[in-house]
């Protein structure tokens, strides 16, 4: 059974980088794939995959996380066809971040046209 | 101005040489140590990494010091920073099936996280990074715009590097199109396939 949670940008807005990567990192150590409204800026997300290699061990095998653009845009295909330009650097609460473990997603693919997440067989 | 331009431009009217730190990042397997070999072998004679199809073979920061390139009549020191891949999960039985032990396997995987945090840490160091992308594999995986984000945060200049264009499948177009506002430039590290026009780039890169 995939379990899925909604997070809200007001539920982060307010905290620092590391209590955001804190409770990202403890949803999904705890088996659940996490849909976060808005984006984490490229230092928390860095700042996410160096919390999430310390975490690693028998059980927690890491993450997989994709971001994708402006959620105010109707388009935001184009927007990616056009370069990932304005994803870089931005941050805040337009877009959606999916981040959950590797243990249940195998992959999540990013083209242009689609994205793809790719779960394991979970025994 | 601010102090440091000021500084830059001192330095640049004496034409007084600075050592460049030149960072190589990317994914796992991209073929950043091969790049690091291929330019130590270039410049110095001897390779600085050790290769392998297995991932992580790179585990810790190799820095070669005072690699003195030439291009188009310029000459500029570098020191070398071959980079651990980064990378958002690890699991030593990927390592199984490349027939490891499975305590060598736990090992491989345990120093790997640490060299994915040391190569993190590492970006504090570098004046100028190649991000070294496999040009067979999807561009649009979140590493790559982290990575570049991060660098493009801290206004560090970046080449990046479509490497294995010598394979079939390489595909450059779509790791220009996936990073437009960078200079992409297609080479072999392997087999040295335009490694001249690599140099090129990497001198207007540094500036």
């Amino acid at each position: 059974m995939l379990r899925l949670q909604f997070i809200p940008y007001s539920e982060i807005e307010d905290l620092t980088s590391e209590n955001k990567v804190t409770k990202v990192l403890k949803i999904a150590k705890n088996n659940r794939i996490i849909l976060l409204e808005g984006r984490l800026s490229p230092a928390e997300e860095t700042l996410l995959i160096e919390r999430t290699m310390s975490n690693i061990d028998r059980r927690f095998k890491g993450i997989e996380i994709c971001s994708i653009g402006d959620s105010k845009s109707h388009d935001f295909v184009k927007k990616i066809k056009r370069g990932l330009a304005q994803l870089l650097l931005g941050v805040g609460s337009s877009g959606l971040t999916i981040i959950g473990p590797a243990s249940i997603i195998k992959e999540i693919k990013r083209d242009p046209d689609k994205i793809e997440l790719l779960t394991k067989n979970i025994k | 101005m601010g102090f440091f331009d000021y500084l830059k431009s001192i330095l640049k009217i004496f034409q007084i040489k600075k050592t460049v730190r030149l960072g190589l990042y990317g994914p796992v397997n991209a073929g950043k140590s091969s790049l690091a070999n291929k330019i130590s072998l270039d410049w110095l004679g001897e390779e600085m990494s050790e290769v392998s199809k297995i991932p992580h073979e790179t585990r810790e920061i190799r820095v070669k010091e005072k690699v003195k390139i030439r291009s188009n009549g310029k000459e500029l020191d570098f020191n070398l920073i071959d980079t651990p891949g980064i990378a958002t999960k690890v699991d030593y039985e990927d390592f199984l099936r490349y027939n490891l032990s499975k305590s060598d396997a736990k090992k491989r995987a345990k120093e790997a996280t640490q060299g994915v945090i040391e190569a993190i840490r590492w970006l504090e160091n570098v004046d100028c990074v190649l991000v070294v992308l496999d040009a067979t594999e999807n561009p649009y995986d979140q590493v790559n715009v982290t990575i570049i984000g991060n660098l493009a945060a801290r206004n560090i200049p970046v080449l990046i590097v479509a490497n294995k264009v010598d394979l079939k499948s390489a595909n450059i177009k779509r790791i220009e199109s996936a990073f437009p506002q960078y200079n992409v430039v297609g080479i072999s590290a392997l087999k040295g396939t335009n490694i001249e026009n690599f140099y090129k780039e990497l001198f207007k890169t540094v500036r």
